[in-house]
């Protein structure tokens, strides 16, 4: 019962493709309000994590809940930034309409977006520092461009819970700050993001809570906790040849 | 004057105004569930609908001995949705990818469908004679009542398509973002698909099973060139379509009773020759002009870079062509080219020595050299430091683009620091390029 405020709780979750399992055991309680960073290696399973909470992949065992109730009722509070290769940006739109996208969620079927959405639209793409660029063709846009176009769709859907997927993957320096300056925003509206991140030397920097992940949780915990060397070494094996030095260092590395 | 008087008679005779009707509300409907298709990037499909179609029509011929349009309607549109079922259980249950699936699929039921056709050929099914036409279309075969069905169903197609414009919109650019907002993109993709197969059927008297393809696809690829919005490029691609199905049947009726499927390919072609080189901004014509103004933009910046640093590093004399091509390799007749052009713009002036040539800075050209010597090193640096300053220079395209008024100050600052501020400041040196000391 006291899991019922929590915005995501996952129990024993597990997936399995073609009868390999490459996500089981993993087990937490999403704290609200916070920033949480899901790390792990390569094929860690981080983006099947989230897709299966989202009930994008049928999970093979286990249950999520979001503010207690199944995905499907609670959909209309999630918000989601797919990774940027997942689509082909070479499609007729504009910046503008890809971020009334986000809006399409509470439409409904059949209706069309109204001046009001685009209005609200027009300011998501404001706050990505992006409202030059709403009438540009979104293949003409750069790759941090683009993401900061996916992350304006993502606030467009005003959601309470955010699941972000590499969104740090590839961009450049403007939009790495204007990702952290909404993430940062998000997190005084009392709302919760779940981050896939792969880049460790930013890990203490941005995110209050982590989940480390190697096919198996790890470790879940506020960052000061969980973040220690111990812990990167069981997530990454025998991976990481670097260890970054822990623990005061990587936040200096700024 | 021959081919006048037969469009004179074509156009005079109802019937045949029926028929053109006809294909163009084909071509127009197929544009736009082509559009659908196309970015759904199911383009193939269209063409494994068209030929799993024929073995529908076989039977469904054979079953009730009637040339009934809305009987071969259904008998495609069933075996239509067969032949996509058999893609999708093959693609999910095998190791064989979806590239392979199709054209096994394909080939297979058309196979099917020539066998059913020499059967209906071979034995005494009366009526028989029409339904070789399904192979390459014929629009003079179509009578009043397919072109009732063809009408109806495209106009319930279009309509379908706009009420369901912004689903499929979600659907062809991302799907899986579609799926988090809770729609049901399989049943999304069913429904497409299932206009697809509508779309097709209705094509095959008309266009052939063997080129229908052309017809979903050809007005979509062609619309693609000119348009970067997709509501237009749906109205294009169906003006597109509409206007091929047109030109098609009009060279099939007037002239020595060619079929029309191939003519309308013909004519769908075309339009997409035309649109792949001279559409405006993905045309390949637009495409090489803007290419050659770049290398020349690029060969102008850099003589101007180097005759430049040449003046900054304390040299005065004319400056020999040669070494141009010495620092920066390209080719001559680029190099004429641009020096050429900045001749004629005043900038340079050149002269012939022994077999050489030398050029020189005009007052203007030499201020427009610290200028795009200047731009050049701004952006290097800004690259450099981009994380501490920030801005945009990069957004705004090339070397070329200007630095933003309130980056100025910051940027000099670091070409300062790291030494590579433009030493000889030509505006505030009277004498250019004679004497002068660098400051």
């Amino acid at each position: 019962m006291q899991t019922s405020n929590r915005p995501v709780s996952v129990r024993d979750l597990s997936v399995a493709y073609h009868r390999k399992p490459v996500l089981r055991d993993v087990q937490f309680d999403a704290p609200e309000g916070k920033l949480i960073g899901i790390v792990g290696p390569n094929g860690a399973g981080k983006s099947t994590l989230i897709k299966a909470i989202m009930n994008l992949l049928p999970l093979t065992g286990g249950e999520v809940q979001i503010y207690g109730k199944p995905y499907k009722e609670q959909r209309a509070l999630v918000g989601y930034v797919p990774q940027r290769e997942s689509v082909d940006w070479d499609f007729p739109t504009s910046a503008l309409d890809v971020v009334l996208m986000g809006r399409y969620g509470k439409l409904g079927w059949f209706r069309k977006p109204k001046a009001a959405d685009r209005e609200y639209a027009m300011d998501c793409l404001d706050k990505v520092g992006m409202a030059d660029f709403a009438k540009r063709q979104i293949s003409q846009l750069s790759g941090g461009q683009q993401q900061r176009v996916f992350l304006a769709r993502s606030l467009a859907q005003d959601a309470r819970i955010y699941f972000m997927d590499e969104p740090f993957v590839g961009v450049d320096a403007a939009t790495e700050k204007a990702i952290i300056r909404i993430l940062n925003e998000l997190k005084t509206q009392k709302k919760t993001v779940l981050v896939v991140h792969h880049d460790l030397q930013t890990v203490r920097e941005y995110f209050d809570w982590l989940l480390m992940l190697n096919m198996r949780q790890i470790a879940f915990g506020p960052t000061s906790e969980v973040f220690t060397t111990d812990n990167l070494q069981k997530t990454y094996g025998g991976r990481l040849t670097v260890l970054p030095d822990l623990p005061e260092p990587v936040a200096e590395t700024r | 004057m021959n081919v006048l008087t037969q469009i004179q008679q074509f156009f005079s005779d109802p019937n045949t105004l029926w028929v053109l009707s006809g294909t163009i509300l084909l071509g127009v409907s197929s544009g736009v569930i082509g559009s659908f298709a196309f970015l759904r990037k199911r383009g193939l499909m269209g063409d494994v609908l068209a030929h799993a179609a024929l073995p529908g029509i076989c039977l469904a011929f054979m079953l009730t001995g009637s040339k009934n349009p809305l009987f071969f309607l259904i008998g495609a549109t069933v075996t239509g949705i067969l032949a996509s079922m058999a893609i999708n259980t093959i693609t999910r249950f095998s190791r064989i990818k979806e590239d392979t699936s199709l054209a096994l699929v394909l080939s297979v039921f058309f196979g099917v469908g020539i066998v059913f056709l020499t059967q209906i050929q071979h034995t005494n099914y009366g009526n028989q004679s029409g339904l070789d036409k399904f192979l390459f279309g014929q629009s003079a075969s179509l009578v009043g009542d397919d072109v009732w069905v063809m009408g109806g169903v495209a106009i319930a197609l279009l309509l379908f398509s706009l009420l369901l414009f912004k689903e499929f919109k979600l659907l062809c650019f991302d799907p899986g973002f579609g799926r988090s907002l809770g729609f049901p993109v399989g049943l999304l993709d069913l429904i497409l698909m299932l206009m697809l197969v509508l779309a097709v059927v209705i094509g095959l008297q008309a266009a052939g099973v063997v080129l229908m393809a052309a017809l979903i696809i050809t007005p979509a690829a062609a619309a693609r060139y000119w348009t970067e919005r997709l509501d237009i490029m749906l109205v294009l691609s169906a003006f597109l379509g509409g206007l091929s199905g047109a030109l098609g049947t009009l060279f099939s009726a007037t002239t020595a009773n060619l079929p029309t499927g191939p003519l309308i390919v013909v004519a769908a072609t075309m339009i997409f020759l035309i649109s792949l080189v001279f559409s405006p901004r993905r045309g390949l014509l637009s495409k090489a002009i803007r290419l050659a103004a770049t290398r020349k933009q690029m060969a102008r910046e850099r003589v101007l870079q180097f005759l430049y640093e040449n003046r900054e590093q304390g040299y005065f004399d004319p400056l020999n062509t040669e070494m141009i091509l010495w620092k920066y390799p390209m080719s001559r007749r680029r190099l004429k080219s641009a020096l050429a052009s900045l001749t004629k713009d005043g900038w340079i002036q050149v002269e012939q020595k022994g077999g050489s040539f030398f050029i020189r800075g005009t007052g203007e050209g030499w201020v427009q050299a610290y200028e795009t010597v200047l731009r050049t090193r701004m952006t290097e640096v800004w690259m450099m430091h981009e994380n501490e300053i920030g801005g945009n220079i990069r957004e705004e395209g090339s070397t070329t683009g200007e630095i933003p008024p309130d980056l100025f100050e910051p940027l000099w600052n670091l070409l300062v620091k790291h030494g590579r501020e433009p030493k000889w400041n030509p505006k505030s040196d009277s004498i250019a390029g004679e004497g002068g000391n660098v400051p």
